[in-house]
């Protein structure tokens, strides 16, 4: 705290926009985050957004119910083309999941300040993008309601889970990520549940809130095991967050399926997660800051920062692709070079050339440092990047799976009503749980924004 | 016995950061060992000002890892391996490399289970009342304020002159805690 290297008022901030806006106290951010909680009204956008997505939750509800009671056949799944929807889905939501640990966790031991206003939400974006996700494979396992199979527990059949699978793999990475991202979650948010009780006007918030709080008193004590315990955990999620989308790729890539069956597919899964999480926060981000007011907080820096994220991850994918196309030729093997010849100019190749236009052709515009800070152009562009990296695993499950080493066990796939409206249905709870987030927690850490503000104001953040 | 525990202790009010970390030092120099300081973000140097330097919560954190590491590895080698040996292709019962990926998993699972349980024992969490919490402008404590207790406990604690020491260090207000 001995220098304030980004002190508004020097001439190295005029040039790099800041990552605070000047003038801002301890009590000033944490009245402006904590009142879209206690005090402001909900406004008719905040009602019509979450009326909207929650239709779309009764939508995958009825889904859901359709699902169970007629079986997996509703879906448009077949053999050879097993996977589907379900899969695509899955592995899109879960890796929109990876940038919010990502901005979380690696940024903070990276020291990003500018972390510090998004990480709360994108933490939220995490765990509701996690639970989009597991919704996809517990379904397509066809009983859901044997889902504990998948666990080793003393059983009346004396059965264990075969560990060499990449599906038990799957299951514990996925279960252990969501564990330890809503404790992580819950550990920074305990804080400003303290705030929020000691601020809140009605009975009924300061003991919901107190309750969550567990009696937090902000004892310099406490603090410093805080502290502790929060970097450790991001020190442990950091390789987590790797590590989940790694097992992911294995699903795929221990496979011997051509087109799976490669050694670059694990790297190139973590890129495509955080190119396509980092998409979502610009998407969320935007609105967020636009209608609440917090452009302070999450300033023109925060969205070039994550701009560039994406550009980096861009190229990470596009390597990804024309090593894939590459290693087919080179490998001399006639089912690999089939299988990229046939994503090429077969019966999807529609959507592998969608795919390359969405992920690697357009993102390209955001060399231009005036594309970067022209926010509507960027939200756009984080829009096609989603499409883009979903139309990634669709063609990855689809194209593979359509041709693979015997002509007889060709097929063809298309997605039924039921495959759209059970993405939309996960789409409506995504937002809905984001809608009821915004309002009942505070999207922005108070406490960690406090202490930005020691480090960027100074001593003058005391004022009133 | 009315002495022994009239009020919890004497609180003062400061509004910056640096005030608070020279009262906290000029408190343990006074000879104050039952110190605490509340503030509402983590105050560099305020651990070790009020004598709190270290914190064992990195070993209980390495103890959870640990245990989660030859717990989840023992677990996939008994089950698949002991208990239920599968043969898949005339290899190893004892695949390790197939094994390493829940491993992992579980180390990282019961560490990050470890660090929070740990901080919660630890800072002795949920804890649903404590005194502090009878100063009505504590509740700033989590907005904007900084406050020092010297509790009544402590052996040099002495009404009238804890409170002029308090006094001495220029503080926004002091209060009596009570208990």
């Amino acid at each position: 705290m001995a220098g304030t290297p980004s002190h508004p008022s020097n001439d190295f901030a005029e040039l790099e926009p800041a990552v605070l806006a000047p003038g801002h106290t301890f009590a000033s951010v944490t009245d402006k985050i904590s009142a879209i909680v206690l005090t402001r009204p909900a406004s008719r956008g905040w009602w019509f957004g979450l009326v909207v997505s929650f239709s779309l939750v009764m939508v995958l509800l009825t889904t859901i119910t359709y699902l169970l009671v007629v079986g997996v056949g509703v879906w448009g799944i077949n053999i050879p083309i097993a996977w589907g929807f379900a899969i695509v889905n899955f592995v899109w939501w879960i890796g929109i999941g990876h940038a919010g640990t990502l901005i979380s966790a690696i940024l903070l031991l990276l020291h990003q300040e500018w972390r510090t206003s998004i990480n709360r939400f994108a933490e939220a974006m995490t765990l509701f993008a996690v639970a989009c996700a597991g919704v996809f494979p517990l379904l397509h396992m066809g009983r859901p309601w044997f889902f504990y199979w998948l666990l080793p527990y003393p059983n009346t059949m004396k059965l264990w889970p075969q560990f060499r699978s990449p599906l038990v793999w799957d299951c514990f990475a996925v279960s252990t990520y969501f564990t330890v991202s809503l404790l992580f979650w819950y550990v920074g948010l305990i804080p400003d549940m303290a705030t929020l009780r000691d601020n809140s006007r009605s009975r009924f918030g300061r003991i919901a809130y107190g309750f969550l709080a567990m009696g937090w008193r902000g004892s310099a004590r406490h603090w410093r095991r805080y502290e502790v315990a929060y970097l450790i955990m991001a020190g442990l999620a950091t390789p987590l967050v790797v590590s989940v989308h790694t097992v992911v790729s294995f699903d795929f890539c221990v496979a011997n399926m051509p087109g799976w069956h490669t050694t670059i597919f694990p790297p190139y899964f973590v890129a495509g997660a955080i190119y396509s999480g980092f998409a979502m926060v610009l998407v969320l981000a935007i609105p967020l800051r636009y209608f609440y007011g917090l452009k302070d907080f999450i300033t023109d820096q925060h969205l070039q920062n994550m701009a560039k994220v994406m550009l980096a991850t861009c190229m990470i994918v596009g390597y990804g692709y024309g090593l894939e196309a590459f290693m087919s030729w080179y490998s001399d093997n006639p089912y690999e070079e089939y299988v990229i010849h046939n994503r090429m100019t077969g019966a999807y190749a529609w959507s592998y050339w969608l795919l390359i236009l969405c992920n690697v052709a357009i993102p390209q515009i955001l060399w231009s440092k005036r594309a970067r800070s022209y926010v509507p152009l960027l939200f756009c562009v984080a829009l096609v990047v989603l499409v883009g990296m979903w139309l990634e695993r669709f063609v990855i499950v689809v194209t593979s799976l359509q041709r693979d080493f015997l002509p007889s066990s060709w097929g063809m796939y298309s997605p039924t009503f039921w495959d759209w409206s059970m993405f939309l249905g996960t789409i409506g709870l995504f937002f809905c749980l984001l809608f009821l987030f915004l309002r009942l927690l505070p999207a922005i850490s108070m406490s960690e924004m406090r202490e930005l503000v020691e480090e960027v104001e100074g001593p003058e953040a005391h004022a009133h | 016995m009315k002495e022994a525990s009239p009020i919890y202790g004497l609180m003062a009010e400061f509004e910056q950061p640096a005030q608070i970390v020279a009262a906290a030092v000029a408190a343990r120099d006074a000879g104050y060992r039952l110190v605490d300081a509340y503030t509402p973000f983590p105050v560099e140097g305020l651990p070790e000002a009020i004598g709190f330097p270290r914190t064992r919560l990195p070993l209980i954190i390495f103890i959870g890892g640990l245990v989660g590491c030859i717990g989840g590895f023992y677990m996939q080698y008994w089950c698949n391996a002991v208990n239920y040996p599968i043969n898949v292709g005339g290899r190893p019962y004892n695949s390790w490399p197939m094994f390493i990926p829940v491993t992992f998993e579980m180390t990282i699972l019961c560490a990050a289970t470890a660090a929070v349980v740990g901080l919660f024992a630890l800072n002795g969490l949920p804890m649903p009342y404590h005194p502090v919490f009878n100063v009505p402008q504590f509740a700033q404590a989590s907005r904007n304020r900084f406050f020092l207790c010297i509790q009544a406990g402590d052996a040099k604690f002495d009404l009238p002159s804890t409170r002029n020491f308090l006094d001495g260090l220029k503080p926004h207000a002091v209060y009596e805690v009570q208990p």
